[in-house]
């Protein structure tokens, strides 16, 4: 049993190495089709959830789709520029509370689950987007 | 025990009843003194779920079982706004091997000061009061107790690290505690050439599998008052089972050391915790 794992560790270790271009967070969540999925989930979740959908009444949701995709894509290297505000800039006047973000963070979980995105690839993005809170919160 | 027991299956299968918004896990598990936090070091975080502007109820019960001891430890928690925490704690500890039991009441009182667990790169701080008040001293007194009653203050610091251990998310959080207390107060507080407050270092760390499940180790520093037997620190390895943001179990293996002159005690630890 140990020899077997350790045979299949070195093998996956030439693999890894062989490999020279690691896909990298972007390609992982499925490049252009995965992340305008996910936007798309994040929707879904924002319109049927009360809690939150009030802060949305008087978005235009085509330029948000658009935005926040670009925005996902370059944050998570893929060849993108995000060409929108900057998150202090687009969040100012809605107040947005620690229950608000959460509420939003949830949602997006539950859309990563669906999308069966693997828990270290969720935890990875999840590790990007949790800081913007500073720059989101209560402005 | 039993319809203790219904009362959460019952909660997991539905499901229904309201929780607040916090992410799941984030309000930790209820410790043996009835603060969030792990089985035997209270966390920086508020126990159940409720994030600002909201409010949550916890009521969870815990049974240590170690070579010549149990403890039960019952209570119920208020949660406020993420940012208050009221809570209250029966411990009944039963001397198998030595008969006899003693029992004390905990009145907590938790306040969130600065930090995010999961959003600020600063930790986030809270600091927290036990008032402790023994039910009978009759035994405490007889050992050596000073006091019946006791007051811990401590300082926590509770830190989500997102993908960090194979991908997994990780939890550390350290605490610094002033206390009196003997064997946690169920030994009375302070001796006769023990009178001052301690400072004690208690420390956990936790990975999450998922969302749901994670691992973890804990470290209590304890203070030695007490003449008649050594007290020494505490120390576990635990598993808690987030099963939805209504219901959580937790499962450890104990090793509290020599407690009352009876030799090493180790053993299980297994809570379970409603949320609404």
């Amino acid at each position: 049993m140990v020899k077997h794992s350790v045979l299949i560790g070195a093998c996956l270790m030439l693999l890894a190495c062989s490999n020279a271009t690691q896909p990298n967070l972007y390609q992982r969540l499925g490049a252009e089709d995965g992340i305008n999925a996910m936007v798309d989930g994040l929707l879904y979740e924002i319109e049927h959830d009360q809690r939150i959908v009030h802060h949305f009444a008087d978005s235009d949701i085509g330029r948000f789709h658009a935005k926040l995709a670009e925005q996902l894509c370059q944050l998570t290297g893929g060849p993108c520029h995000y060409s929108g505000s900057t998150m202090q800039e687009s969040h100012t006047g809605f107040n947005i509370s620690l229950a608000d973000y959460d509420a939003l963070v949830e949602g997006l979980i539950k859309v990563m689950q669906r999308q069966q995105i693997s828990i270290t690839d969720q935890n990875a993005l999840l590790a990007l987007l949790a800081p913007m809170y500073k720059d989101i919160s209560y402005r | 025990m039993k319809t203790w027991f219904f009362a959460i299956a019952l909660l997991s299968v539905s499901g229904a009843a309201s929780a607040g918004s916090k992410i799941i896990a984030t309000g930790g598990v209820t410790t043996i003194e009835g603060n969030a936090g792990g089985g035997i070091v209270p966390w920086a975080v508020i126990n159940g779920y409720a994030s600002s502007n909201e409010w949550s109820a916890t009521a969870f019960t815990g049974r240590v079982a170690i070579n010549n001891f149990t403890l039960q430890s019952t209570g119920v928690g208020i949660s406020l706004d993420n940012t208050w925490e009221f809570s209250y704690a029966r411990q009944h500890f039963a001397l198998k091997t030595i008969g006899g039991s003693l029992s004390q009441d905990i009145f907590s009182i938790k306040y969130h000061l600065t930090g995010e667990l999961l959003y600020s790169a600063l930790p986030q701080i809270s600091l927290g009061v036990q008032h402790k008040r023994n039910r009978d001293f009759t035994l405490p007194a007889a050992v050596g107790a000073q006091r019946a009653t006791g007051t811990d203050v401590y300082l926590a610091a509770s830190k989500l690290l997102f993908n960090q251990v194979a991908g997994r998310n990780v939890l550390l959080n350290g605490t610094l505690r002033a206390t009196k207390a003997n064997q946690t107060g169920l030994l009375g507080f302070g001796s006769a050439s023990d009178k001052h407050y301690q400072f004690l270092f208690e420390g956990s760390a936790a990975i999450f599998v998922n969302y749901n499940l994670a691992f973890g180790i804990e470290f209590k520093q304890k203070p030695d008052n007490l003449a008649f037997a050594a007290e020494q620190h505490w120390r576990d390895v635990f598993v808690a089972w987030f099963i939805n943001k209504n219901v959580s179990l937790t499962g450890a293996y104990v090793d509290l050391g020599n407690i009352a002159a009876q030799g090493s005690q180790t053993g299980y630890y297994l809570a379970m915790e409603a949320t609404w």
